[in-house]
């Protein structure tokens, strides 16, 4: 924590901040009069889960919003003793990017895809500063070096597709730091980063911030993060800041209810004890996926992809193997390709029975027994279909003799199931919350009494409190049916909290696999020790052990 | 009921021979339009051009759907000797009034007053059907509209001038005669229902084959989709109308000639749409759920992918409709279209340029043409506004 937190006078003032949405007539209120300072050379976090505004009140500083949609109807945004709100545009164009700047939650979507790096960079240095081309290459060039990407020539005139995406991120960075301003604000900015690459960016970012005295408003979900890097946090829900001071204050004695909730939502509870007595459901023998690289006229086959090379895998009933790794490790590939919803080659028993080889027709009777929740809430409920034709359609298929009202109560039993109001199962997806949504979807694969689950990240689009409460449900639900889950994450805090058998993949080979307590209290390969220090820790690992 | 779900109902608490009321309720019918569809609905009746576009245009259709009891020759309805007949219907032979035709011609004096003298007849409010040919047209053909003349001048080519009970309204050209003194208004209302079947059966018949094939290769991707998509590349470089002018120098065009030449090339359409719809859903996680739970691809297509695609083709839909009856219109302009004889459109529109000195049939053409033309493309547009996601999601 900085030092002269206190005795320095605000950078950034917002005084009595709202944020209206009108849409068709109707006002909603996003943000309700709240109020912070940000001083100079402080990190202040804004906390809260998504809804709460904390994402509209960081853009309102730089008026980002999507006026006239938006207004605020209240409050002054002061920086530098200067009211943002009455800017007019011409003056707020000189704010942005070059006394504040931004960077946002995706790298691939927030750089643009048609220009090089260079030219990404050194376009904002041309327009707050007049730079030509050699002075900002120049110039460029040293911003690279900065955010630790390396050989900053070669990558001049890469693509935003050819760098990995922590890589994107440090571009972002750089665009964000170019004209040294004096706020950093950061949306989420290693939201959408694997374990190891988030604890990288960090680590970067809080170095920048000492060497250039800039302030930084941090926006996330992440309670770890802000721990262990701001200097104050607002804790922000339904638009309202319900309590702001000094980190270590907040956690050690949190006031308000919504505190304590966001505190202990870790997600907890032990998983399975591990009984190899238990009838093995599903295992698969040297499994492999590799796809293959076609090049030149004829499209001979020179090389593969080999997303999943050579992995051997045992689920037993009532027992949960979570699969770790980062993205593109080729977790998921692997899990599609046990259920046989990719082709593969090597070994696949289903309760015995070698499906390797059964076709798309000869595995429709299994799929009852094998179900998959997938990781996006939204993506996987069709919008267009009600929540109980959605958990009914696979009764359908499997169950076509039953009658429409038998049907309609093993929905309404699976809803309340999972613990959602089986009333409410006419309604259509988008009424429903992410959370919610989720429970949907496992409702979805529970209405057919599987004994195989395949989870996909199922966490990881939600919020912490919610993702405490559906790993809750995935083990009641898993004590109650004896299911046999395979669950794939790239967030350890929830595979420690539901598996207890782990494998940990990289780049589609195993590199530790064993039982949950020993891979997360005593890890073997320093590819896992990185992993874990990333993950609990928030410690980036030094060069060559992770990826870029 | 399955044992095991009893079993688990029971530990789960719940009275399995008495489940509560609001849980087995049968789900309301699809009376009430979803969210969604209701936003779409405001959406497009906050469009107020295309939503009266739509009132209008409906009108005109119900209008010419009812053509015959609206401009016909023959009358809706007569009593003759105490018998009901329903001439709209039937084709009584003349003999039955005493004449000697085939078929009726009641527009003939000695037929009308024979039904006069025993029963009664109902006519339409426009005495022309648009095949029959006004003898009585007191100018040659092409005869401007009878309002432009005094009732003298109107009534000169009856047998009692001015006297004659057949010089009424309903023999009145309200907008003149075509070069062969057939009433233009019967023609036009003909030509008008006759245009808009024909593009609708058109549309509707090349969107369901547009979508279909779409839909296969979109979803299936690959192999089939490359080949479909070479073959489309192929069949859509074949110049169609020549390949018209060809069929109609050995077959004679009729209706659905036409339609099934135009049908063949039409269809192509709306393929890239709904395949580009199918390439971008089949990805989608609920795809891959249901393919997970073991639904057939033919139910994936139908009833999760389908629904996208629609929004796409409902607004291409209008659009297809209007290039369906401008194409017939040109055809019929051409002389390669409707077998001669029949309303159209386009045989006005080619009589009006054969006919400068006779400009109420040009300009009659052009102002029903526009105006069919203009309300589908302001219902068009309100259709497009009513699905653009951007006003009906969030």
């Amino acid at each position: 924590m900085s030092e002269n937190t206190m005795t320095n006078e605000p950078l950034l003032s917002v005084e009595d901040l709202s944020v209206a949405f009108t849409q068709s007539g109707r006002e909603t209120l996003a943000v309700d009069r709240i109020s912070f300072d940000v001083r100079k050379r402080e990190t202040v976090a804004l906390v809260g889960e998504s809804g709460s505004g904390k994402s509209v009140s960081a853009l309102s500083v730089l008026k980002l919003l999507p006026y006239p949609t938006a207004s605020h109807p209240s409050g002054r945004i002061l920086m530098n003793g200067r009211d943002l709100l009455q800017a007019d545009d011409g003056e707020i164009r000189k704010v942005r990017g070059n006394d504040v700047s931004m960077i946002f939650q995706e790298p691939m979507t927030s750089l643009n895809p048609l220009h090089p790096v260079e030219k990404q960079i050194a376009e904002i240095l041309k327009i707050h500063r007049g730079m030509g081309d050699a002075q900002a290459r120049t110039r460029v060039l040293e911003l690279l070096n900065q955010v630790g990407i390396h050989d900053p020539e070669q990558r001049l005139n890469s693509y935003p597709h050819q760098l990995s995406g922590g890589q994107r991120q440090r571009v972002m960075i750089a665009m964000a730091l170019a004209n040294e301003p004096d706020l950093l604000i950061a949306d989420e900015p290693t939201t959408a980063l694997d374990v190891t690459v988030q604890a990288q960016i960090l680590e970067l970012l809080k170095d920048l911030k000492r060497k250039h005295g800039m302030a930084m408003l941090f926006i996330t979900h992440d309670l770890g993060i802000v721990r262990k890097f701001a200097d104050r946090v607002c804790v922000m829900t339904d638009g309202k800041i319900v309590e702001q001071g000094p980190v270590a204050e907040i956690f050690d004695n949190p006031q308000h209810d919504y505190t304590r909730h966001l505190l202990a939502a870790e997600p907890k509870g032990q998983p399975p004890a591990t009984d190899t007595e238990k009838p093995i459901v599903v295992q698969a023998d040297d499994l492999k996926v590799w796809f293959p690289v076609k090049r030149g006229f004829l499209r001979k086959t020179v090389d593969h992809i080999k997303a999943v090379d050579g992995i051997d895998v045992t689920v037993r009933e009532g027992q949960t193997l979570g699969i770790v790794g980062e993205s593109g490790s080729g977790k998921t590939t692997l899990g599609l390709a046990i259920l046989r919803m990719i082709s593969s080659t090597g070994r696949i028993a289903f309760k015995g029975q070698d499906i390797q080889t059964h076709s798309w027709k000869e595995m429709r009777p299994l799929r009852r027994d094998m179900q998959i929740v997938f990781q996006d809430p939204y993506g996987a409920l069709s919008p267009r279909m009600s929540v109980a034709e959605i958990v009914g359609e696979g009764l359908k298929v499997h169950f076509p003799g039953i009658t429409a009202e038998e049907r309609d109560r093993r929905v309404a039993k699976a809803l309340e199931e999972v613990g959602l109001d089986a009333a409410t199962r006419h309604r259509y997806p988008h009424e429903f919350s992410g959370g919610q949504r989720q429970r949907i979807s496992i409702a979805r694969a529970m209405v057919l009494e599987p004994k195989f689950v395949m989870l996909d990240e199922p966490t990881s689009a939600l919020d912490m409190s919610v993702q405490a409460q559906v790993v809750d449900l995935l083990r009641d639900l898993q004590k109650a049916h004896g299911l046999a889950y395979l669950f794939i994450s790239h967030d350890l805090k929830v595979v420690r909290a539901l598996a207890n058998e782990v494998v940990v993949m990289r780049q589609g080979k195993v590199v530790e696999s064993g039982s949950s307590e020993q891979i997360f209290d005593a890890p073997r390969t320093d590819y896992t020790k990185a992993l874990m220090a990333a993950a609990f820790r928030l410690e980036a690992a030094p060069e060559g052990i992770v990826s870029v | 009921m399955d044992s095991r779900l009893t079993k688990d109902m029971e530990n789960a608490g719940y009275d399995v021979l008495n489940p509560l009321a609001e849980e087995t309720a049968p789900p309301p019918r699809k009376m009430r339009l979803s969210p969604i569809n209701q936003r779409r609905l405001m959406n497009f009746k906050a469009n107020r051009r295309g939503f009266w576009a739509l009132w209008v245009f409906l009108v005109l259709f119900i209008l010419a759907m009812l053509a015959e009891f609206v401009t016909n020759d023959r009358p809706i309805i007569a009593v003759y000797n105490g018998e009901l007949l329903a001439p709209v219907f039937v084709d009584y032979p003349e003999e039955k009034f005493g004449g000697f035709l085939a078929v009726t011609d009641y527009r003939d004096p000695f037929i009308q007053e024979e039904i006069a003298a025993n029963g009664w007849m109902l006519w339409p409010p426009v005495r022309y059907s648009y095949r029959s040919v006004n003898h009585d047209i007191p100018i040659p053909a092409p005869a401007p509209p009878s309002w432009t003349m005094d009732k003298e001048k109107r009534c000169s080519r009856y047998p009692l001038g001015a006297e004659d009970p057949n010089c009424n309204m309903g023999n009145w050209n309200w907008l003149g005669t075509d070069d062969q003194g057939r009433d233009v208004l019967a023609r036009l209302v003909y030509g008008f229902r006759i245009s808009v079947l024909f593009g609708l059966a058109l549309t509707l018949a090349s969107s369901v084959i547009g979508i279909a094939a779409g839909a296969v290769q979109g979803y299936y991707g690959g192999w089939v989709d490359l080949l479909f998509q070479r073959f489309i590349e192929v069949w859509t470089a074949i110049p169609t109308l020549y390949l018209i002018l060809i069929v109609s120098s050995f077959l004679v065009p009729g209706f659905w000639t036409l339609f099934t030449i135009l049908l063949a090339f039409s269809w192509v359409a709306l393929v890239g749409v709904v395949r580009a719809e199918f390439l971008r859903g089949r990805n989608f996680e609920y795809i891959s759920a249901a393919r997970a739970l073991g639904v057939s691809n033919p139910v994936i297509m139908w009833r999760h992918l389908l629904p996208n695609a629609m929004v796409a083709t409902l607004t291409f839909m209008p659009f297809i409709l209007n290039g369906s009856i401008s194409t017939l219109t040109a055809l019929d302009f051409l002389g390669f279209g409707m077998p001669p004889g029949s309303a159209s459109l386009g045989e006005l529109l080619a009589q009006g340029k054969n006919n400068i000195q006779a400009p109420w049939l040009g300009i009659t053409g052009f102002i029903v043409i526009s105006l069919m033309l203009s309300l589908l493309i302001f219902i068009g547009e309100a259709v497009r506004d009513a699905f653009d996601p951007r006003k009906s999601f969030l």
